[in-house]
């Protein structure tokens, strides 16, 4: 098998048996950056020196007998996670020339394991959209096919796991920004419970909805890095203490007498037929595998987005507030006065997506307006919770689509938010309920493009999440079809 | 008959806490280091950075609450208040507004009609600002970030005062509470206290609250009263002639005497206060607040009497000691290393308030330790030196905290004992003052002053007074 076909435990394994070292292992896929990376844009920031350095210094560790399930394998961070000395811009020119002078907990827990960091991905500008084409800095096209977006707004991420261009990468999902994109990208993404992976040194768009989770090639990956992002840490107070992190253990072929349900809501109106049909043949391969699948219906879907995008906008134009050219980052040329200087340089600092959520986060905070959007925001956030414990209740696995369509083409979403932000129907109330959500690819469009099937599960149920995608992921077999520049074409 | 006015009183007082620690990380609180260097980057507001809440002014909070008789909410959250300013890294304070920590407490304090309740609204808790210092010189303005993130309380009263001298009272009420549970030092003029005076006026008898003014900038309880008193005056005024109070927030001058309007309720900001999501709301179970009930300190008014019980010193004395807790420490202190109540009690009522009032500091300024007022008392009893070197002594033990026995030694000032070498210079100062001698032996009583007087000069003070006039008199009859 080609080097760079090669999973991160795959390639970790070989590390540790001498077959490959570190440092081939970063230099094969910093050559394939370059080769191909004038043609998707995965990133923001590629650290070459950083990156060999580090690959030679984790090699002499390996050989002096460090162990690590993933040590030596080359990551790419999303631009939104604090690296200390390298720069974090989250795709906004208002940080285009942001150095941190820390790490984010997710970062420095994968190099305490070892990790090997390449670079930081592009994204939609500071989360903000599911296209990655409102990056300050170009967008990123899906290898699969170059004239469509990869999906957001962890798509540099996506991208870079699906051209190869990375062994795995970390992405932050808000409102589906892990999930969406490697449906679009043909790869598996994980949205843990929310407080399983530190915050801290994350920048925060909707802090109540933020996490962290792995873009990565298959489930035993997505495991394996879970095992380390997720810590308990003092320094985040929304961070939880769990004894249960051994998501590895979960790699099981077996869903026997797994309770599995489709919601209906899912299925309906607005669904694209063939990613239907891609869905429910998944559902049929776990049912001939012993699981219970069932229709249900999950209420208060319709309710999702606009309640996610009260709270989230809310939260975002508090969190961005503190852009404003004073300590660091963008400031405008020419001003009169402090207002001036504040209005100017985050005028332009921020693009139009960005500026959107502000206005209508600082619209629904408003004197006069919280009771009637934010308050009744929060207490229908309570209720999709509350149907989310109801179904669980009667579930282990709720399993429907990511997203209606497979990756719309470059331009076809930024002219409409209300469509694209209709795009997040599947994705978001995940957020909203604080629980985990599973992408994996589980068949192709006719276009050519990669159908994501979602696997959600109840709060601190990443486990049975691993085993339903291990299992199905087992019975799916190959995915995609044929080519050498895309992970999952060749295999 | 001209009309007669009733003045309506509420304040907001802000106390910063005594922790080490800011409120939402670990940098230390202490004042005066170099610009930024108290910081971190939770509280300069760096991307990614979190707050976590420091427990201690969760303890401090419900502590001010419980000795103020508020009711401890068990649930309650921060908010964040959202404004630009640079002094505030993150844009927004994290404040309370939705579910502050206490409410509906009350504080008796003593009015010249006696015994009076002034209501407490509410108390939160939220982080200072940083500063800022505006360089004209360089036309440019400079921030300092380590007082962002300091831990402060602030106390919303009920508009229950009608008088300065009321809210001096009420002021001086929650000063000595404060002190007391050791929450913070609250010292006005350091702005480790600080109160907002909000103010209307009214007609006696009128049942509706006039429109209120709110007064900022008061550093000490005379600037308080001043405003209170100019305030009350400029609204009079306004209603006498047929104008109207308006609704603002007004900077007090105290150089000029004089207040000015800041902004009105029209160009008041939205603050957009929303419950802040990097905090999770906080619980608070039985034990917590047994713990912090247990912990209470004795308050002024039990030490009071136990003190009248206790020591037989005067109850003036109790009073201006009590007043601080530090000088009551101070004074519990040096009693319990075995000094005479009444001993202690003089020098701190004599010597310590008079050096006080001159250096223009409070009691908790004072620096000295029990130990060393204990040795010093300790000196004068065993006559080891007189009372004008003791207050000698005592001068450097408050202004160095020295050891006065190490100071005696080294300066030499012990008595001199030896009744040989004091009988030597008093048959010498004799010998040198025949008149006083007749004066004296004619029944001018007086005259024996001067001769001890002699006496002491030319023992440079190191000799016991009581010891010379004895041995003077001795002499003299012989």
């Amino acid at each position: 098998m080609e080097l760079l076909d090669m999973t991160a435990v795959s390639l970790a394994a070989a590390i540790r048996k001498k077959e490959v070292t570190a440092v081939e292992a970063t230099e094969a896929v910093l050559s394939q950056i370059e080769k191909s990376e004038d043609k998707y844009h995965c990133y923001v920031t590629v650290d070459r020196e950083g990156a060999l350095a580090k690959a030679r210094e984790i090699q002499k560790k390996i050989e002096a007998g460090f162990e690590g399930p993933l040590a030596g394998v080359p990551v790419a961070i999303k631009d939104n996670l604090c690296t200390e000395g390298l720069p974090t811009t989250c795709s906004s020119k208002i940080l285009e020339n942001f150095v941190p002078t820390f790490s984010a907990q997710a970062v420095l827990n994968l190099q305490n394991a070892g990790a090997v960091i390449l670079g930081k991905t592009n994204m939609d500008e500071f989360a903000m959209g599911s296209t990655t084409e409102t990056s300050a800095f170009g967008v990123t096209r899906n290898p699969w096919n170059p004239e469509h977006v990869p999906g957001g707004s962890s798509g540099g991420s996506a991208a870079a796991v699906a051209a190869k261009e990375c062994f795995y990468a970390l992405g932050s999902d808000t409102g589906g920004s892990i999930r969406q994109p490697a449906s679009f990208c043909g790869v598996v993404g994980l949205k843990p419970t929310y407080g399983t992976v530190s915050r801290y040194g994350l920048v925060a768009y909707g802090s109540s909805l933020d996490q962290i989770g792995p873009l990565c090639k298959d489930v035993a990956d997505c495991a394996a890095i879970m095992e380390i992002i997720a810590s308990h840490d003092l320094k985040d107070s929304t961070s939880m203490k769990r004894d249960d992190t051994d998501f590895t253990k979960a790699l099981k072929e077996d869903v026997k007498g797994m309770r599995i349900g489709l919601p209906r809501d899912y299925f309906g109106e607005g669904l694209d037929p063939e990613v239907k049909e891609a869905v429910l043949k998944a559902a049929e391969a776990l049912r001939d595998r012993g699981a219970l699948v069932e229709e249900f219906d999950l209420s208060l879907v319709e309710y999702a987005i606009p309640t996610y995008y009260t709270i989230a906008a809310a939260e975002a134009s508090s969190n961005l507030e503190r852009f404003d050219g004073i300590k660091y980052g963008y400031r405008t040329e020419n001003y009169e006065g402090l207002h001036n200087m504040y209005k100017k340089s985050r005028s332009e600092g921020f693009g139009p997506e960005v500026k959107r959520r502000i206005m209508l986060g600082s619209f629904v905070l408003s004197s006069g307006y919280y009771d009637a959007y934010y308050l009744k925001a929060l207490r229908v956030k309570a209720l999709i919770k509350k149907a989310f414990d109801e179904a669980f209740a009667k579930y282990d696995v709720i399993l429907g689509p990511v997203a209606p369509t497979t990756a719309p083409k470059l331009g076809e979403s930024l002219s409409d938010p209300l469509k694209m932000y209709l795009g997040d129907i599947y994705t978001i109330s995940i957020n909203l309920a604080g629980l985990p959500g599973l992408s994996m690819p589980c068949g192709m469009d006719s276009k050519g493009l990669p159908i994501g099937l979602q696997l959600i599960g109840d709060c601190f149920q990443e486990k049975k999440l691993i085993r339903t995608a291990y299992t199905y992921e087992k019975a799916r077999g190959v995915f995609g079809g044929k080519g050498e520049e895309i992970y999952g074409k060749a295999i | 008959m001209a009309k007669q006015y009733e003045t309506v009183i509420g304040l907001e007082v802000h106390v910063e806490l005594a922790t080490k620690t800011k409120i939402f990380c670990g940098c230390s609180t202490a004042f005066g280091g170099e610009p930024n260097t108290h910081t971190c980057p939770v509280c300069t507001g760096m991307p990614g950075s979190l707050p976590v809440l420091n427990k201690q002014v969760l303890e401090y909070a419900v502590a001010v609450g419980l000795a103020t008789n508020c009711q401890i909410s068990r649930y309650c959250k921060f908010d964040r208040k959202n404004y630009f300013y640079p002094d505030n890294p993150q844009n927004y304070q994290i404040s309370q507004l939705y579910l502050p920590i206490c409410r509906n407490g009350k504080v008796e304090i003593e009015t010249e009609n006696g015994k009076k309740f002034i209501g407490i609204h509410e108390i939160h808790m939220e982080e200072d600002a940083g500063k800022l210092i505006h360089d004209e010189w360089e036309d440019c303005s400079l921030v300092d970030y380590n007082r962002s993130g300091v831990p402060l309380i602030e106390i919303v009263s009920e508009p229950d005062m009608r008088s300065a001298e009321e809210v001096i009272a009420y002021l001086e009420k929650l000063r000595m509470l404060i002190q007391y549970l050791g929450a913070s030092d609250c010292k006005l003029q350091e702005g480790s206290m600080r109160a907002d005076v909000n103010l209307s006026v009214r007609e006696v008898g009128a049942e509706e609250f006039g429109t209120r003014t709110e007064m900022k900038n008061l550093n000490s309880f005379r600037a308080i009263a001043r405003a209170i008193e100019g305030e009350r005056e400029r609204q009079i005024d306004l209603l006498e002639e047929g104008k109207k109070v308006v609704q603002e927030t007004r900077r007090w001058d105290d150089g000029k005497g004089e207040s000015y309007a800041m902004r009105s309720k029209e160009d008041a900001q939205d603050y957009r206060y929303f419950p802040d999501p990097d905090l999770v709301p906080i619980v608070l179970d039985d034990a917590f607040l047994e713990k912090v009930r247990a912990q209470q300190p004795e308050f002024r008014e039990e030490k009071m009497r136990r003190y009248q019980e206790e020591f037989d010193i005067p109850a003036y004395d109790i009073e201006i000691i009590t007043g601080s807790k530090h000088m009551a420490d101070i004074f519990e202190a040096t009693v319990a290393l075995g000094s005479q109540p009444k001993k202690v009690s003089n020098w701190l009522m004599g010597e310590t308030l008079r050096l006080l009032k001159e250096n223009g500091q409070d009691p908790e300024d004072i620096r000295f330790s029990p130990e060393h007022l204990a040795k010093l008392i300790s000196l004068v009893d065993s006559k080891a030196i007189n009372g004008s070197v003791a207050k000698e002594v005592f001068e450097q033990m408050f202004a160095k905290d020295v050891d006065p026995e190490k100071y005696v030694e080294e300066k030499g000032l012990k008595t001199v004992n030896d009744e040989g070498a004091l009988r030597k210079t008093v048959e010498e100062v004799i010998a040198n003052n025949p008149q006083s001698v007749e004066d004296y032996q004619n029944g001018k009583e007086k005259a024996i002053g001067f001769l001890v007087g002699q006496t002491m000069k030319a023992m440079k003070g190191k000799a016991d007074p009581g010891m010379v006039n004895q041995l003077l008199r001795e002499l003299l009859t012989k």
